[in-house]
């Protein structure tokens, strides 16, 4: 056991004495590692914000239900009076058109175009919560309410939640793609560093295996260096990323202000950074598996 | 401790490095192959170190069949052997400790055990003051020195050697031939591919010509 914990300390110090021997080459390594995986971590960071803020301000969805202009009150009433009892229907909330109409004069910049409207521009108007708020459901609904009699037009507010959701899936998939193709790319750079440690270290194999190395001796040191390369590369990464976040942070606090949300860019959460790191550890082992395979196996 | 039975060994396309080799070399017993440049002596010390595999023919060491062990096996053979090389195969981005210390890293000793062989050893082939130094920084003699320390640091019973005396004067050729002859003293097997058997005066002779015994 000792002696086990040993070989595993040596390794892994012979590992770091290797990584440090060539400063430039493993800062180069490191630099192109880091910044591979800072595409997808950085991706991940910016979805994830962007599901928060979609989350945050994203309303319930409702369905707008307008009357004709010309209608009456008392077919607004009869209306009313079905929505109240229609099952798909949770909360139907009726909306006068004379007070939209003080609403909007109350409104900057716009009571005075309104004063010199010869009419009230706006109909009635009813404000629907549904049961289902399934998109299917809701778009049944809507169909139904637009056949009723003076209804002229029934308007889904889901339907930029919607586009929202999609973009952010697309986002996801992308991150995904990205992180797949340059999971690929820290593999076949670390099966190259190792191949040149292979190279560099063939005297030091070739005299370990005469004087009784196993396989797994040979092999442990350089598991290591890619293990510790991609940490350190998955470390780097994770120091872009959190740097770009403080960098974005300032514009993106003007823009919500702005747009009146109170928004602050979150940089990458812990979970997701302790995945970054073991995911660059667990594809620095894989390269230095394929790698070993390939120039130490059977030699 | 040493068998070879009716050993050949055969490079491709054909050549003969050894035919039909056999004898016997005891515990503790102190032998030299001999012969010209290319008679067969490193092949012969490297089938005994399960470098090589014989073509034909049994060769035995400490009982074992050394020329059918398994791949994964053969680590822990060469554990119980003392290996001198010819080009002594020293690493040299590695201090003279570091060195001596390889076989006993490879073996997975505890290291303050394993510090005080590496001591011990060095002591041995007085190069116990020179620890902190790079192998480059050493002469021929001490680089052969260090390379017999690497080789008896894991304490075997058998000690092979290949031409180590080669490139080194007269004066320091006898140095490291007693360093073997105090091994040999001390009950190690030694057995060392060498021409120049007048430095190993009184050593059993194995003589080899173009593969094939001469005498024994």
């Amino acid at each position: 056991m000792i002696g086990w914990l040993t070989q595993h300390r040596d390794a892994l110090s012979l590992a770091l004495r290797r990584l440090t021997a060539t400063p430039v080459n493993t800062l180069l390594s490191l630099l192109a590692i880091g910044i591979a995986l800072a595409l997808p971590a950085g991706g991940q960071m910016l979805v994830a914000n962007a599901l928060h803020l979609a989350a945050g301000s994203a309303p319930a969805p409702q369905i707008s239900l307008f009357m004709a202009l010309d209608a009456p009150r008392a077919a607004a009433d009869a209306i009313g009076a079905k929505l109240q009892k229609h099952p798909g229907v949770k909360t139907a909330r009726f909306v006068p058109r004379e007070d939209t109409l003080a609403r909007m004069r109350s409104s900057e910049g716009l009571g005075d175009v309104i004063d010199i409207l010869p009419k009230n521009p706006f109909p009635d108007a009813f404000v629907i919560d549904p049961k289902d708020d399934a998109p299917a459901a809701m778009e049944a609904l809507a169909r139904e309410l637009n056949q009723l009699p003076r209804v002229e037009h029934v308007q889904l507010d889901s339907a930029w939640v919607r586009r929202l959701d999609a973009l952010l899936k697309l986002g996801r998939t992308g991150v995904a793609l990205l992180a797949v193709l340059l999971g690929v790319g820290l593999i076949a750079i670390t099966f190259n560093t190792i191949r040149l440690q292979v190279l560099t270290q063939r005297a030091e194999i070739e005299v370990s295996r005469l004087l009784g190395a196993t396989d797994a001796y040979i092999r442990r040191p350089f598991y290591y260096f890619g293990v510790m390369q991609g940490l350190l590369g998955g470390a780097a990464a994770w120091i872009i990323v959190w740097l770009a976040t403080l960098w974005l942070a300032g514009p993106v606090g003007e823009l919500a202000q702005l747009y009146s949300i109170d928004f602050a860019l979150a940089p990458l959460a812990a979970g997701d950074s302790l995945l970054l790191l073991a995911l660059a550890a667990g594809l620095g082992w894989l390269g230095a598996m394929l790698s070993l395979r390939q120039y130490v196996d059977g030699s | 401790m040493i068998q070879f039975q009716h050993v050949s060994k055969r490079y491709p396309p054909g050549i003969n490095a050894l035919s039909d080799i056999d004898f016997e070399i005891g515990d503790g017993e102190f032998a030299i192959i001999g012969g010209h440049s290319g008679a067969g002596k490193s092949t012969l010390l490297k089938l005994i170190a399960a470098i090589e595999r014989p073509s034909s023919g049994v060769v035995l060491v400490n009982g074992q069949n050394v020329g059918a062990l398994k791949r994964a096996a053969i680590p822990y053979l060469r554990r119980n052997l003392g290996l001198v090389f010819q080009d002594q195969k020293l690493l040299f981005d590695r201090s003279v400790f570091e060195n001596a210390m390889l076989p006993l890293s490879i073996a997975g000793f505890p290291p303050r055990e394993a510090g005080k062989r590496v001591r011990a050893a060095l002591d041995k082939v007085g190069l116990l003051e020179r620890e902190k130094a790079m192998p480059i920084a050493l002469s021929g003699g001490e680089q052969q020195r260090l390379a017999i320390a690497r080789a008896v640091v894991n304490r075997p019973n058998l000690l092979l050697a290949d031409e180590p005396t080669a490139h080194l004067d007269a004066d320091t050729a006898t140095e490291v031939a007693q360093i073997f002859r105090d091994f040999h003293q001390v009950g190690v097997a030694v057995v060392i591919a060498t021409y120049d058997g007048a430095s190993f005066a009184g050593a059993r002779q194995i003589v080899l010509a173009h593969g094939t015994m001469t005498s024994s």
